[in-house]
């Protein structure tokens, strides 16, 4: 049979290991796949619409413009597995801990850093998040490292608590686990920092099929993800590169707040996805 | 049940957690607090290090060491050292998929010896310092001949030292750690080494002298010593054949050194090599392998062939020696002197028989071994 292509973004070396050793997993399996890299999710997006992958493993603003996408052209986009670390994240908005600045709508006409333009847990949810709250005319500082990559690095939001610590922005955007990496780490200091927002719980990334492309081998493809056990000393090492324990059913509840900011925000990231998405 | 108190939990106290859901019976452990982060952080947490979370009560994740294997035990060294232990202590709990280390000595007939651990104990204890241990400081000057004499012997000694450094130097990497014991006395042997490369190379220039001669016989002898890839033989040739020499030449020096700081170094040496002979006399007789003995002798008189058309001991050293046993420097002193050294000579060839006939050799293969040892001693 034809190999089922995946498609992923390439935003990190370490992404080639991880589909290598997929591959060679899913064919162990009897399931011959292959991979094609992007430069950017937008690129993927169209190219999965095109027909040149399968299946893509996308950020979930690149699961918003795929559904989208694929509406206005009568098609039906699914989001089929996810990882267990993608259910639920936070983002949250801290500013300095001794600051004026003690609730959402203190950050009015304040500069706020963000991540990259077009990172939905950095930028365009916390964003979402302080304008509903009650933040009017907030000044985005954003760290747009790596565009395209929807935030898949972890380089902008370090940058935004950087600015946050040297007062070069009273608030800074980051999700939740990175504001713990970034304690750990030594980047924020004890008693540094406050949160002054929260967002609800989100999903993130999301393996995106196509009705009507390749659905059996699709359907395999997905059982066997689900298969992979984290005790297994062969499956372990690519699970942890991916940064998870256990692959999940996919499931669609978890992207209402990005579809609102992507909506709503008057920022040049959400504009440009508006734009994307219309074309 | 935890209570954090005020306490943020970013900042250390998931190592409580982790410690209450190791020692936990059913691998649940509540979670209280008055942090208002501790919500978020402690759900944060739990996501990205695997466990769930069940309100405030966090239910320990898969183990990534659910299937490790247990690198033997603490205090027994096992028949066989798995690969999979890689560098991990005896006992230890390794992670099942870790990369696989292949050591050619791994298993306790090749690589063990159960006099090791004492040994090891007793070379630790052993250690001398040589910026206290030598009277560097003492005054003395020597008539030239016998200076000249001193740093030509020094020259010699430094280049045998070094070969008795690479030599556990090369086997040290092909033992499997598991038998650590071994590893450590061979790694203390060539610290032992570096340290007798530091002392006699001091007394070479230690009144100004330059270095004497390094001949081709004695390297070409000493090359055959460290190209050797056959552990045993390796450690029979250096410790058994060559130590065993060579501690009666230290002996010799230690009684003929014409100064204070050249008769300490060599009685300190000599000390050092007394335990390195001991190690590997024990270790290769308590072998029981009937073929080991054979494997030996034919080493002996390959490398008895490959030296052949050698010149072995540098001519200059043997002259050396004569000149320090020499009570004057006279005809009639050096005649002395060159007695002496042929005793010396008689000694060595004794010396190693004793050692051939304690690891198993008859008296007569003995002999005939002895004889065919290289001319350079070591
Ligand atoms: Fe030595
Ligand atoms: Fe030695």
């Amino acid at each position: 049979m034809t190999p089922l292509t995946i498609g992923a973004v390439a935003y990190d070396p370490k992404v080639v290991t991880i589909w290598e050793g997929f591959c060679d997993w899913l064919a162990s399996r009897g399931l011959p796949t292959t991979y094609v890299l992007y430069a950017t999710y937008e690129q993927q997006v169209d190219a999965h619409l095109a027909g040149a992958c399968d299946v893509a493993w996308n950020s979930p603003l690149a699961w918003l413009q795929t559904e989208r996408k694929a509406a206005r052209r009568g098609r039906v986009a699914r989001a089929f597995v996810m990882r267990d670390t993608d259910r639920d994240l936070t983002s949250v908005v801290l500013a300095r801990a001794e600051g004026p600045v003690q609730s959402p709508a203190d950050l009015s006409g304040r500069v706020v850093a963000t991540g990259a333009h077009d990172s939905p847990q950095a930028t365009l949810i916390p964003l979402q998040v302080l304008s509903t709250a009650g933040a009017s005319d907030v000044r985005p500082l954003v760290f747009d490292v790596m565009p395209g990559k929807h935030g898949d690095h972890v380089g902008g939001e370090r940058d935004a608590v950087r600015a946050l610590l040297d007062g070069r922005a009273d608030a800074a955007c980051v999700i939740d686990g990175n504001a713990l990496a970034f304690a750990r780490e030594g980047l924020i200091p004890a008693d540094a920092l406050r949160v002054v927002a929260r967002s609800a719980p989100y999903d993130h990334c999301v393996f995106t099929s196509l009705d009507g492309l390749r659905d059996a081998d699709v359907a395999r493809f997905g059982e066997l993800l689900l298969s992979m056990d984290w005790e297994d000393p062969v499956v372990r090492p690519l699970l942890e590169l991916e940064g998870l324990r256990k692959w999940l059913p996919g499931r669609t509840t978890g992207f209402a707040q990005l579809a609102a900011a992507i909506d709503g925000l008057d920022t040049p990231g959400a504009a440009a996805v508006r734009a994307f998405v219309d074309a | 049940m935890i209570d954090l108190g005020p306490a943020p939990f970013d900042r250390g106290p998931h190592v409580l957690v982790e410690h209450a859901l190791r020692t936990s019976a059913d691998g649940r452990v509540r979670v209280v607090g008055s942090h208002p982060d501790l919500g978020w952080q402690l759900a944060t947490w739990c996501r990205v290090v695997g466990h769930r979370l069940e309100g405030d009560v966090v239910v320990r994740g898969g183990d990534r060491f659910a299937r490790s294997l247990v690198s033997g035990h603490p205090d027994a060294v096992a028949a066989n050292a798995d690969p999979r232990w890689g560098l991990a202590v005896r006992g230890a709990r390794v992670e099942d998929g870790a990369a696989e280390l292949s050591f050619a000595l791994a298993d306790r007939d090749t690589a063990w010896d159960e006099d090791a651990p004492r040994l090891l104990a007793q070379a630790q204890a052993g250690q001398w310092d040589p910026a206290t241990a030598v009277p560097w400081d003492e005054p003395f000057e020597l008539p030239e001949p016998l200076e000249e004499a001193v740093v030509q012997v020094m020259t010699y000694l430094v280049e045998n030292e070094t070969a008795a450094l690479l030599v556990p130097a090369n086997l040290v990497p092909r033992l499997h750690p598991h038998y650590r014991e071994v590893v450590g006395f061979l790694a203390v042997q060539m610290a032992d080494e570096a340290r007798h490369v530091e002392v006699f190379t001091r007394r070479i220039g230690l009144r100004g002298r330059s270095p004497g001669t390094s001949s081709r016989g004695g390297q070409a002898s000493l090359a055959t010593l460290v190209t050797e890839r056959d552990p045993d033989v390796a450690s029979f040739l250096l410790s058994v054949m060559g130590e065993t020499s060579f501690l009666e030449l230290l002996r010799f020096l230690q009684q003929h050194g014409p100064d204070p700081v050249t008769r300490a170094i060599c009685r300190l040496a000599a000390t050092d090599e007394a335990r390195h002979v001991a190690f590997a006399v024990g270790r290769l007789r308590r072998r029981g392998d009937p073929a080991l003995l054979d494997r030996l002798a034919a080493a002996v008189r390959a490398r008895e062939a490959a030296l052949r058309h050698t010149s072995g001991l540098d001519p200059h050293v043997f002259d050396a020696l004569i000149v320090l046993a020499s009570p004057t420097f006279d005809p009639e002193g050096v005649g002395v002197g060159f007695e002496r050294v042929v005793e010396l000579v008689g000694r060595m060839d004794r010396a190693r028989r004793a050692m051939l006939v304690r690891l198993g050799f008859s008296p007569e293969r003995a002999t005939e071994l002895s004889a065919l040892h290289t001319r350079n001693f070591m």
